[in-house]
């Protein structure tokens, strides 16, 4: 079940102002049922003040829906329609305590049935911009629509751009996916349509690249230490694990195995086993033998790690 | 009407094909594999030998429900939704030749998710050409195209043995000998049949056929894909040797255990599904058919699980629905739009075209062994109310004329 703040729920099983209003000067429908959800806001205003005097509303929605419906008539009955018109579907979630991300949308409902019902007793017509696609970034609240706008008003080409103009992406990161297919889709089109050069456009093979993680200074530092205690630089420390693991190798090509050395980083030492030695049941008592050496060698501690064929040498 | 939950009330679970509470007898069984007999199966010492006797009783119970020949038939499996995938990824390997390609799945469009997203997903990654064989208003599978989608280049056709959401069942049988009529593999998600209905498959043609334990009242977590004799198999899980390597990784032995006790105890409660859970299944939806107007069944009457009961309140949203039923006590789940977290309601509706106006309103009461007549008369007993009290509420619903009110929204 979503999680509902107690005036929501207050307000889902306690609704005030429900139902058609008699006489009603101005009346907004939003939604459809196709949709699943949608609102008849029907207002009484004041012709001298313009002061809404009443408020009532019908819904067909969710909880939330139902709940948001019910604050928005709270939130304007006393107030002049210019006063009315100031609030947002951020105000009316405020209201209510705040809204899952999923159900900001019944907060807009609410925002956009005021505007109908206004723009009804006024006797304008009212258009909505009102576009809704699948919603991507939960954190945020973002659907898609918003997305494929946001990138072709500015050429946005990478997802750091995404997350800095919509915050899509920026929290989590499990959404990354999702906004990357809609940046890269849109890009195409955008290439197709010769308002952006192919070699600008998003390809996410080349952009994202396995990452090495940052490791903190105050984790790197130790790890370099007992190197300096023992005397011994950096490259001269890679010299002798070289040396030590090539005097080992003919042991392990005994076998018909192998070992080789991929990477040094700090104490820790990347060893790839080729050969026998892969799947060998031994190959944890081989690594422990190569780190035993290793040690003698250069007369501290290591660590060493197997990486797998064909992997990078960091995690 | 009766009154609100109070705490001392006995809640009402009536949702069991979402998932269902572990039998304390199959608790029981599971318990000691996590204390005393924790070894690992393949190990040589006598904690090993243990948990590997209990896992071979635990295939032979599942052997025995499911009516198979061998019991080295069933892979164990981290859920349905895995037995699910490794079926199809498989036959898309080995049916597969450079001189016979095969590349397409014959499914249906009311597929659970552990289908049809995968199915989507190869098609856009890989290629791979889905058939989503279509059903009528009832939930009935279009026969005639299922037979014209098979085809030389059909790999698998996978097609449900029960739909989750309606209870339909299909035709399992009669589908599977069509599929070797036409030389295709045949897999079936079994996963809400497998304890429900009498299943016998080594008089059957299914090839594949997927369960999941925590819908018979064992665990969650732990499922089984049965791969009749003969058929091959590509692992989709690689590594050690367990499951006679086609299925690795150390055995979930509490999981497995439960589930074998559990289907031991599915086969002793067979009789009761059928006969006393259907009348208390029958004797909601038609004490709710009754005392609300605008309700209408879904699926096919003729043929449905004998737990599942789909019913449709017009004019109403299923999520609110939830809502003032969970305020009695009663839980049960929805197609609607917003319970499931999309903007859409549920494919399995769609597909049988029922209108907009019913679809978000559809309730699923799902029923186990579990459940009383005490249970369904106060579901009975309440949802008049419910029902009413959002119908006032909505700008579709007169309730002086009782029927569908005109409404003109600015957009739609
Ligand atoms: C028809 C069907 N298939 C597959 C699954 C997935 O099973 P599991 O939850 O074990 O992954 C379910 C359960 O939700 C189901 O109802
Ligand atoms: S879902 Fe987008 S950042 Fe969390």
């Amino acid at each position: 079940m979503w999680e509902y703040s107690e005036k929501v729920k207050d307000y889902f099983f306690n609704p005030k102002n429900v139902g058609a209003l008699e006489g009603a000067d101005g009346v907004g429908d939003v939604g459809a049922i196709a949709c699943g959800d949608a609102l008849r806001l029907s207002i009484k205003v004041d012709p001298d003040t313009q002061i809404i005097t009443d408020a009532r509303f019908q819904t067909f929605g969710c909880g939330s829906a139902i709940a948001s419906s019910s604050a928005l008539t709270e939130l304007i009955i006393g107030k002049t329609l210019d006063e009315a018109l100031k609030i947002t579907n951020q105000d009316i979630a405020d209201f209510l305590g705040g809204l899952p991300p999923e159900k900001m949308h019944c907060s807009v409902m609410g925002y956009e049935a005021l505007r109908a019902a206004v723009a009804n007793y006024k006797g304008e017509a009212w258009v909505d911009d009102h576009e809704e696609g699948a919603l991507i970034c939960k954190c945020f609240g973002i659907d898609e629509g918003y997305v494929e706008r946001t990138v072709r008003a500015n050429g946005l080409t990478t997802i750091e751009q995404i997350t800095h103009y919509t915050k899509a992406a920026g929290s989590c990161g499990t959404c990354i996916e999702g906004v990357e297919e809609v940046l890269q889709k849109t890009n195409a089109a955008m290439v197709a349509e010769g308002v952006l050069a192919a070699d600008e456009a998003f390809d996410p093979v080349i952009a994202i690249r396995p990452v090495r993680r940052n490791k903190s200074p105050g984790k790197a530092a130790p790890a370099a230490a007992p190197a300096a205690a023992a005397g011994m630089t950096t490259l001269q420390k890679i010299r002798l694990i070289e040396q030590a693991i090539a005097e080992l190798r003919p042991f392990l090509q005994q076998d018909g195995g192998d070992c080789e050395l991929v990477d040094v980083d700090g104490n820790t030492v990347y060893v790839k086993l080729t050969g026998a030695c892969v799947n060998c049941q031994m190959a944890s008592v081989t690594i422990s033998g190569v780190q035993e050496r290793l040690a003698d060698k250069l007369g501290f501690p290591l660590r060493v790690v197997p990486v797998p064929a064909g992997a990078p040498a960091y995690a | 009407m009766s009154t609100l939950i109070d705490g001392a009330m006995r809640p009402v679970y009536l949702d069991n094909n979402a998932t269902t509470r572990v039998d304390p007898e199959v608790l029981e069984a599971m318990l000691p594999f996590f204390t005393e007999q924790f070894g690992n199966a393949s190990s040589m010492h006598a904690f090993g030998a243990q948990v590997g006797g209990a896992l071979q009783q635990a295939r032979r119970q599942l052997q025995a429900l499911l009516g198979c020949e061998f019991d080295h038939e069933i892979v164990f499996t981290g859920s349905g939704t895995e037995a699910d995938n490794t079926a199809i990824l498989s036959a898309l390997e080995t049916q597969s030749s450079a001189r016979q390609p095969r590349d397409e799945i014959v499914t249906t469009a009311v597929e659970h998710p552990a289908v049809l997203a995968l199915c989507e997903w190869l098609e856009k990654t890989r290629g791979v050409k889905v058939h989503r064989i279509g059903v009528d208003a009832k939930g009935r599978l279009d026969l005639e195209a299922y037979r014209r989608a098979l085809g030389p280049r059909t790999a698998i056709a996978s097609i449900m043995w029960a739909n989750n959401e309606t209870g339909t069942i299909f035709p399992v049988e009669q589908l599977a000998e069509l599929a070797h009529e036409a030389g295709v593999l045949f897999h079936t998600d079994a996963v809400q049949a497998v304890g429900k209905l009498p299943i016998d498959l080594k008089t059957s043609e299914i090839d594949m056929l997927s369960l999941s334990g925590h819908k018979l009242h064992g665990p969650k977590g732990i499922g089984a894909l049965y791969v009749r004799r003969g058929v091959r198999l590509r692992p989709m899980i690689r590594g050690g040797h367990q499951e006679r390597g086609r299925r690795a990784g150390t055995e979930n032995a509490p999981a497995i255990v439960g589930l074998g006790k559990a289907a031991e105890l599915a086969q002793q409660w067979m009789a009761h599904e059928q006969t006393e859970v259907r009348a208390l299944r029958d004797r909601l939806e038609a004490g709710i058919v009754e005392r609300v107007p605008r309700c209408i069944v879904n699926g096919d009457p003729e043929s449905r699980l004998p737990n599942t009961s789909n019913i449709a309140f017009e004019f109403i949203e299923g999520e609110a629905i939830l809502l003032l039923m969970n305020q009695y006590g009663i839980a049960a789940s929805s197609g609607s739009a917003c319970t499931s977290g999309s903007l859409e309601p549920s494919h399995v509706l769609r597909a049988m075209n029922i209108p907009y106006t019913a679809a978000h309103g559809s309730t699923r009461f799902s029923l186990s062994r579990e459940n009383t007549q005490a249970d369904v008369d106060r579901v009975i007993d309440v949802m008049p109310a419910i029902v009413a009290r959002l119908r006032e509420l909505s700008p579709f619903w007169n309730e002086q004329t009782a029927s569908e009110v005109q409404f003109n929204p600015t957009y739609a």
